[in-house]
């Protein structure tokens, strides 16, 4: 579909056909004190030729780096065909189309992506995508709440291992909405979640649990005990995963006797480039009994009056358009460029693939951990299994010692200091299939030499 | 032509509710409401023990074309709501008065009831409707 923009023309037929004399007439009713007023700090427009030195000056300071941050966004291999067939003119639009049915292709690419997400996840229906993974988890709670007719109180157990941005942005959307998170402490000793630390809150009329797999330490949680412990407790649990370790551990949809109830997590691993923080987008997926619940859009496969195939949105009636202020959420689009780039990324890889990369991911974390740990001083904190990330210990403070293998054009991880005081001078790193042995030697030994 | 049965009341909201032997009394929506709604493909009951308000919204009733709310005719609380309904939404469009049934209420005050719309009442606010 193509994206043509409105004429002057256009414009004045508008107005005119409305009524009134020019745009801003439109806001009549936003009291001017309301008003941004005019954007000064903006500066004027540059020539092509001046913006595109600016910036590829700048881009230079992201792209030599050698990077072994992971903390919620990775930076895996794109196999150079995703954003080929993604920027072609019939994906690369403004925005998803309003009237979407019109646009059958998107419409496709979104389902087949819905398919691979249950697959993924084990569970049975998907949404069509949500912002980032983290707005994700908000969207899944206030889901939780609606849909847990047993214990509707909002109380929700939230493990000290779940990442900690995820937190603040949980409480940024639901905290106004009555959701309260009470933490669960972890092991010192094996980075996950303490089961001990469930006891406290037998009774308590939890509405939901969160686990996060593998959690915000690259640790693997005791999925099966918590949901198990969950669903006793008639609280639903709402798992955030990393769609690249679904292709070697357990679907959520297996946790326990019944499995998660609700399944999200962010899709940046799938396709995504790292880009300075985004954009990215999330994924949210359930069981069948919760589908009504759940924000967002969703593509349903169907046949049209002469019995061919097509598809449309679905079970839109719990939507905004459609139910106003008692809508479901106030999600009512997707991130379809994004998604497109993970469709593609996920059918070029194949479960084959995506599991070689998960399998290449920890071998080099575990290649790393021991290399880092071979620098006198430095060591590994947690014993507990994990996936692709893990955290070391430092002699001196992160904040001291990180900047200076940035000078050596290396990021040697995430600085876990501010989030967790409790584990000293704590750095969380990561190496996935684009590390190569090399690499790892020279940070080791870059570490060797800023330490000595 | 919507079927009005003459011993029922009736809410402007085009809720049914009947009064029962035993002082309870049983709401639902009206024939003229689940054909304007057309085929209906999910219905949520309000839950036991819930104690409402007169016109709170405690129902919502989906059909491919719409979602609405269902409203409390009268004040009380909830005891007892239709199962059928979760899996065979279709019982309130082919027989919304009996099979189709939606929740029953304890009232706060039986004589609520009467101040309501009776069936000449109901019909005409729907002739004007149509």
């Amino acid at each position: 579909m193509p994206f043509i923009p409105h004429t002057e023309r256009d414009v004045r037929d508008m107005l005119a056909a409305i009524g009134v004399q020019k745009i801003d007439d439109l806001f009549d009713e936003i009291p001017a004190e309301l008003r941004s007023g005019k954007l000064d700090k903006i500066p004027e427009g540059l020539p092509e030729m001046e913006v595109a030195a600016i910036l590829s000056e700048r881009a230079r300071q992201d792209a030599v780096a050698l990077n072994f941050i992971g903390a919620g966004a990775y930076e895996h291999h794109i196999p150079a065909a995703v954003w080929q067939i993604t920027t072609r003119g019939e994906f690369y639009s403004a925005y998803t189309p309003y009237q979407a049915e019109a646009s059958q292709g998107t419409l496709q690419v979104l389902y087949e992506f819905q398919s691979m997400m249950t697959a993924l996840t084990g569970m049975d229906v998907s949404n069509a995508s949500m912002y980032d993974g983290a707005s994700a988890l908000g969207e899944a709670l206030l889901m939780a709440v609606r849909s847990n007719k047993q214990n509707d109180s909002g109380l929700i157990l939230m493990p000290k291992t779940v990442h900690p941005f995820y937190k603040e942005v949980v409480t940024s959307t639901t905290s106004a909405q009555g959701l309260r998170q009470t933490e669960l402490a972890y092991c010192p000793k094996q980075g996950k979640t303490l089961l001990e630390s469930l006891k406290a809150h037998e009774g308590q009329g939890i509405t939901a649990v969160v686990i996060q797999q593998p959690n915000f330490f690259g640790t693997l949680e005791d999925v099966d005990a918590i949901t198990d412990w969950a669903h006793a407790q008639g609280a639903l649990v709402v798992a955030v995963v990393n769609p690249t370790s679904l292709a070697l551990l357990k679907p959520p949809s297996q946790w326990g006797a019944k499995g998660a109830d609700i399944v999200c997590g962010e899709g940046q691993p799938l396709g995504a480039p790292l880009a300075s923080g985004g954009p990215y987008f999330g994924f949210l997926t359930t069981k069948m009994e919760f589908v009504r619940q759940m924000p967002g859009r969703i593509v349903g496969r169907t046949v049209d009056v002469d019995g061919k195939p097509g598809f449309s949105l679905t079970l839109q009636a719990r939507e905004q358009h459609i139910r106003r202020s008692k809508a479901t959420s106030n999600i009512c689009t997707n991130q379809g460029l994004l998604v497109t780039a993970a469709t593609i990324y996920m059918s070029l890889v194949g479960p084959e693939g995506l599991a070689r990369v998960a399998s290449a991911s920890i071998a080099n974390t575990g290649k790393l951990v021991n290399a880092l740990a071979a620098v006198p001083g430095v060591s590994a904190v947690f014993s507990g299994a994990r996936f692709h990330e893990a955290v070391i210990q430092l002699p001196k403070p992160a904040a001291e010692i990180l900047p200076k293998l940035a000078e050596k054009g290396i990021l040697g991880g995430f600085d876990l200091s501010r989030h967790y005081p409790e584990l000293g001078n704590a750095v969380l790193v990561c190496a996935t299939e684009t590390k190569t042995e090399s690499q790892i030697k020279r940070y080791a030994e870059a570490l060797k030499q800023v330490l000595a | 032509m919507s079927n009005v049965p003459a011993d029922l009341k009736y809410v402007k909201s085009h809720e049914w509710i009947k009064k029962l032997a035993d002082g309870t009394v049983v709401i639902g929506i009206t024939d003229h409401a689940q054909h304007a709604l057309g085929d209906l493909v999910f219905v949520e009951v309000p839950k036991v023990g819930r104690k409402l308000a007169a016109d709170e919204s405690c129902a919502v009733v989906e059909s491919v074309k719409a979602a609405s709310d269902v409203y409390a005719p009268i004040a009380g609380e909830v005891i007892d709501a239709n199962g059928a309904l979760a899996n065979t939404p279709e019982i309130l469009n082919s027989d919304p008065y009996e099979a189709g049934w939606m929740w029953k209420m304890k009232p706060n005050n039986a004589a609520d009831i009467d101040a309501l719309l009776d069936a000449a009442g109901y019909q005409k606010l729907i002739d004007e409707l149509n």
